[in-house]
């Protein structure tokens, strides 16, 4: 079975993210005024072959884990999409 | 004492810190390749500066998983000595080898300028050996080096005494102006809990020959020396 990983990081709520208020100045100066607040992570996808859904949701967990997000700065959540 | 330098696709500050190991202090230094399984009996490794797999993903998050990180691993395990500055502290902090973690500087601007460190830690082999009310002028470089941890965390890097610099002006007073990049309580480099791994933001190795007209960072390697 082949599945594609969704998978969203997004820095810890209560880390700065000096990406996210440079691009809310930047949306302000485009006349986008009422943005409130942004955030910026990273999307990854990434196609998987496993035996089982439960098997292929186990590697990217691992994977998330361990390589994609650094859990002392990010949070990570994903879906599987099969195919 | 034998010193390795680690050698990670996109190393840049390895030719510097080898000259400075090997031609300024007169030690005996190797380069030691990232595809390597061997680290040929060094008692001290080095992970330089630089972009070790050009940043993708996090800084040092791809180079943590190079097939010497494990060697790496084993010796800082087993109590041998490992120091990364720059790219290298964010090696050993994906690595979990020291506390943290480094985020981008809190202003987004790559910071490249000379500043000052004040010796932190007294039981610590890299600094104890310091004056306490010295400001070493050492330069930095980098974009990511907001050392960033869980307030649990801190608490136990100032119980135990691993927090080997902080970030100072000229006159050694640790305040918020002299900070460069938004570190919590002006952290510029920390130590594991058995105080043999180092990891610091600032380069001493760019500061350790008289042509450069400063040596405040030859200070730092020949006070960790004359302690070994």
């Amino acid at each position: 079975m082949k599945f594609i990983a969704h998978i969203d990081v997004m820095p810890q709520k209560e880390i700065l993210d000096p990406q996210g208020k440079a691009v809310k100045l930047g949306l302000g100066n485009l006349g986008i005024s009422e943005v409130l607040d942004v955030r910026i992570g990273k999307h990854i996808t990434l196609s998987i072959e496993a035996t089982s859904e439960d098997e292929a949701n186990n590697k990217v967990d691992v994977a998330c884990k361990k390589l994609l997000a650094n859990l002392i700065m990010e949070t990570y959540t994903f879906t599987l999409e099969k195919i | 004492m034998k010193f390795g330098v680690v050698v990670f696709p996109g190393s840049n500050c390895d030719e510097d810190m080898v000259f400075v190991l090997q031609n300024e202090l007169g030690l005996e230094t190797v380069k030691l390749w990232h595809k390597s399984h061997d680290l040929e009996g060094c008692d001290f490794i080095v992970l330089p500066g630089g972009f070790s797999y050009g940043d993708y993903l996090r800084s040092g998050a791809i180079a943590r998983f190079s097939p010497i990180m494990n060697e790496v691993i084993n010796h800082a395990n087993k109590g041998g000595y490992v120091l990364g500055v720059c790219n290298g502290f964010q090696i050993l902090a994906e690595s979990g080898l020291v506390p943290g973690a480094l985020l981008r500087n809190d202003h987004q601007k790559f910071n490249c300028k000379n500043i000052y460190i004040t010796p932190a830690s007294t039981s610590s082999i890299i600094s104890k050996g310091l004056n306490k009310n010295q400001a070493l002028q050492i330069p930095i470089a980098h974009a990511e080096g907001r050392y960033f941890t869980d307030e649990d965390t801190l608490k136990s890097l100032n119980d135990n005494d691993q927090v080997i610099f902080r970030y100072c002006d000229k006159n050694g007073s640790i305040t918020p102006e002299a900070n460069p990049n938004g570190s919590l309580e002006n952290i510029a480099g920390v130590s594991n809990r058995n105080k043999n791994v180092f990891g610091m933001m600032p380069h001493p190795e760019r500061a350790a020959s008289s042509i450069l007209g400063n040596q405040d960072g030859k200070v730092i390697f020949e006070s960790f020396l004359s302690l070994v």
